[in-house]
């Protein structure tokens, strides 16, 4: 399965809704959609991962990018995905203390800290 | 020889085959369902990394992957035929480049095999490396023909 992407903008956050697979061939795209977005000066971003089937360790090297670029702005980077599978990948990295992960888009928005 | 055997140019999008055919035989195998998820993601990470490094080196030579049932057990190895230089040297050359690639991301690949993988074995030379992951099978019941 192929990487979908679609983004949504609820007051000052910008959604990124991502779908299917997340590996060394479909990173880039996410890649080029997270520095189009901060380019455009969008800077607080969350991304929505439960479509997300697969992540490996060049999806999570994107999004810490995404993360870097974001903060460059002090911007916001947040994470929604409520996926075992998905957040174990977080855990064994250590990531999960580096993003903030929200169990809804809601939260994500609704979040300040 | 491996049970299944599976050789591919270094390129991105070989790698999902890669590890969709390597959770089909481990599967077939008798690894646990519950596990497959974790064959496929550490299958995936060192497909991904041999071809970064293939990429990276300018090396023609496929990719190889053995997928070798033995008996309580399944093992999987994914070669390579960069030369290994001091993981250092590797990740400058790597970040230079492209400066926008993460300079950890081989790293952070190796440390999501490692943190998956209980059984695992990372040899590395100046014709290659190689990467050997090993999970424990259940027998599969008395095999049924079709």
């Amino acid at each position: 399965m192929d990487l979908s992407l679609s983004t949504e903008t609820i007051g000052d956050r910008t959604i990124v809704r991502v779908g299917g697979e997340i590996d060394v061939y479909t990173a880039p795209k996410l890649r080029e959609q997270l520095v189009e977005l901060v380019n455009d000066g969008s800077f607080h971003l969350v991304v929505d991962m439960e479509g997300v089937d697969f992540l490996d360790s060049t999806g999570l090297g994107v999004l810490v990018g995404g993360l870097k670029r974001v903060r460059a702005h002090e911007g916001s980077l947040r994470l929604v995905c409520n996926q075992e599978r998905i957040l174990k990948i977080f855990r064994i990295t250590g990531l999960t203390k580096v993003f903030p992960i929200h169990t809804s888009v809601e939260e994500a928005v609704a979040a300040t800290d | 020889m491996a049970t299944v055997e599976l050789r591919f140019s270094a390129l991105p999008e070989h790698v999902r085959t890669a590890r969709l055919v390597a959770a089909a035989v481990a599967r077939r195998a008798g690894v646990d369902e519950a596990v497959l998820d974790e064959v496929r993601l550490a299958v995936g990470e060192a497909c991904s990394r041999a071809v970064g490094l293939h990429q990276i080196g300018g090396i023609t030579a496929p990719v190889k992957v053995s997928l070798i049932e033995e008996e309580k057990q399944f093992s999987i190895e994914v070669g390579d035929e960069a030369p290994h230089a001091p993981t250092g040297v590797r990740t400058a050359a790597a970040a230079a480049e492209d400066p926008d690639v993460e300079a950890e991301e081989d790293e952070m690949g190796l440390a999501v095999i490692s943190g998956l993988v209980d059984d695992v074995e990372v040899t590395a030379g100046e014709h290659g490396g190689l990467i050997r992951m090993t999970w424990p099978t259940t027998p599969p019941p008395t095999a049924v023909l079709p």
